[in-house]
């Protein structure tokens, strides 16, 4: 019973991380999500301090911030004269560190394990209910995450025609009228809300696993937006449940299990997918040159 | 309280160790950061840790010439990877960098969880490799730390003309005979070497700052490579010293985030004063076109009376 809520879990993490993720891979921000979330750590930190507990909106909200800050902060250095690289490198590093630090500062007074917080531990998942009433309808993150993807799911089916304009030209998209700049902010904000909402299940640092490897696979499979997004999240969806299996049996950790799986089907795809894998082209390839010869 | 510190001999040769390491993550991050290769550090960082485990799981030991060999090993390949993908498939830099990053760290937290669940001994380490304790650095691995960081320092000044070369004018380069792709390689593996030895002192995540923020910082003052190397270099150091100093003086608090944070603050400093590039710096030089606009406006109009009046 309690691997099922594992999987679950696990996957509605994947999905919400898949869905953003396309856009991210598309955009070229892979790195500004890696970014994100190192650099929530000091807003979770210390919105657990201010709340005392670990499930609260606060939380939420106050991790939200400090992802759009380091988004904000990014481009303000970018757009001063830093290269966009080291501008990233320099902002979450420097959060990261205040993150570290408060959590050893505050290390008795919170019960806030550093290690789960990176890395994660979603075998624990099953055993925080929550319990409306007198009735236990499941683990506590099974809900956080389900309302996470369900935000993350209606916003980028109302406004998927602005997303995907905004990935592709964003020139045409800024032309049109459409508020670009608020697009990109509104994106950043729900990959800070996922990065929260799935801390404690898969960790800060693999997170940005989910969020880049099934997308970047789905990325080689197919050139259209819409099947990209569903292929990524079926990725995700099998890297978890394949990744659960091999966690059990390797006895490891089951989010690293996750992500190293998601990492063999890239692999795959990048060998042989039909159209931008390697065979495929080398196939494409030969067949010219006989054509030419 | 510092004075009594610097004259314990163990403490002086973490803080010397730490300083030295600042100095060679200076110097070899001006030329990644030129190279727009700052990320590289971060993703050679997380690389590293399944070549560690890998290290620790044959050798049964937690011995830093072993890890730093697997590390190594694990890092090339991830910048092999890294090159593969980009080269061979419509995948770009940014999500090469991110995929391999972490993919290979959860590699490595699997192998991680594995050793604690399974292998009894001494594992003790692989904890503290995540965030760096200069201060629970054994002897040996000091003088190793600090003899590799002295190595990186001399290898870049003594290749600096060609590194400086290959950073700005690869072409030029390639023209007049230079072996560019070795040269490349040879500058990655000097920051694969780099990063590791850092991984004990400042931890994995934030070794890589220690390669952007000096280099950032010091392209604030100076458009000159040779003086860039050695401000970033100083700027390093400073970070090394500052960090060792105030993580030893409050006892339970991690070395990497001190360190960076000592750089961030420097970075912070730039960010407002530099002269050329810096806030203050940007808004007086907008303030005097400001005002040159409005004289030259008053000029043409006194022209323009002149001429129509006259």
């Amino acid at each position: 019973m309690s691997g099922w809520w594992i999987m679950l879990t696990g996957s509605l993490v994947a999905i919400s991380c898949g869905i953003l993720g396309c856009f991210l891979v598309l955009r070229r921000l892979a790195m500004v999500g890696d970014a994100i979330s190192h650099a929530i750590l000091p807003g979770i930190v210390i919105a657990y301090l201010l709340s005392g507990s670990r499930d609260s909106l606060v939380m939420l909200f106050g991790a939200a911030l400090i992802g759009l800050v380091t988004v904000f902060l990014i481009q303000w250095f970018q757009n001063s004269g830093i290269p966009s690289d080291a501008s990233i490198g320099v902002v979450f590093t420097a959060l990261f560190s205040v993150g570290v630090i408060l959590v050893s500062l505050y290390t008795r007074q919170i019960d806030l394990d550093l290690d789960c917080v990176l890395f994660g531990e979603i075998a624990f998942v099953p055993f925080d209910r929550l319990i409306v009433g007198s009735v236990d309808i499941g683990p506590r993150a099974f809900w956080g995450l389900l309302l996470c993807f369900l935000l993350v799911a209606t916003i980028i089916t109302l406004f998927y025609k602005q997303f995907k304009l905004c990935s592709f030209d964003p020139a045409l998209a800024a032309a049109l009228g459409i508020p670009v700049a608020f697009f990109h902010y509104v994106l950043m904000g729900l990959v800070s809300v996922t990065t929260v909402a799935s801390f404690e299940s898969v960790g800060a640092i693999l997170v940005v696993g989910l969020l880049v490897v099934p997308p970047a696979t789905a990325y080689l499979l197919t050139d259209r937006l819409h099947v990209m997004i569903l292929l990524s999240a079926f990725i995700g969806v099998l890297s978890t449940v394949l990744g659960y299996y091999v966690a059990y049996w390797l006895d490891a950790s089951i989010a690293g299990c996750m992500v190293a799986v998601a990492g063999v089907l890239f692999v795959l795809a990048f060998l042989f997918s039909p159209k931008h894998g390697l065979m495929g082209r080398r196939k494409r390839l030969a067949k010219r040159m006989a054509v030419t010869v | 309280m510092i004075e009594m510190l610097l004259y314990d001999p163990n403490v002086r040769w973490v803080v010397m160790a730490s300083l030295l390491l600042g100095l060679s993550g200076g110097v070899l991050g001006s030329f990644a950061f030129l190279r727009k290769q700052s990320l590289m550090g971060d993703v050679l960082a997380h690389a590293a840790l399944p070549g560690i485990c890998i290290a620790f799981m044959l050798t049964g030991t937690r011995s830093m010439l072993w890890f730093m060999i697997g590390a190594a090993i694990a890092g090339m390949l991830a910048t092999f990877g890294i090159g593969f993908i980009t080269r061979h498939s419509r995948i770009k830099q940014d999500a090469a960098l991110a995929m391999s990053l972490s993919v290979f760290f959860s590699v490595g937290v699997v192998l991680l969880t594995h050793i604690q669940h399974h292998v009894r001994g001494n594992q003790s380490g692989l904890d503290t490799f995540l965030f760096g304790q200069a201060a629970a650095m054994t002897m040996s691995d000091v003088y190793l730390l600090a003899t590799v960081a002295l190595i990186l320092i001399a290898a870049c000044a003594l290749f600096f003309k060609e590194f400086k070369l290959i950073s700005f004018d690869p072409e030029f380069a390639k023209g007049i005979g230079l072996p560019v792709a070795a040269l490349e390689q040879f500058l990655m593996f000097l920051i694969v070497i780099a990063v590791i030895v850092g991984i004990q002192a400042v931890g994995v995540v934030l070794m890589a700052a220690l390669l952007i923020i000096p280099a950032v910082t010091a392209r604030y003052w100076t458009d000159h490579l040779g003086h860039m190397v050695v401000i970033a270099g100083a700027i390093g150091a400073f970070s090394g010293f500052s960090g060792t100093i105030l993580s030893t003086l409050a006892h339970h608090l991690p070395t990497g985030p001190l360190t960076v944070l000592s750089a961030t603050f420097l970075f912070a400093l730039s960010l407002i004063l530099s002269p050329k590039r810096g806030l203050v710096g940007k808004w007086l030089s907008r303030r005097k076109a400001r005002m040159l606009l409005v004289a030259s406006d008053h000029l043409e109009q006194e022209r323009a009376f002149v001429r129509g009046g006259g």
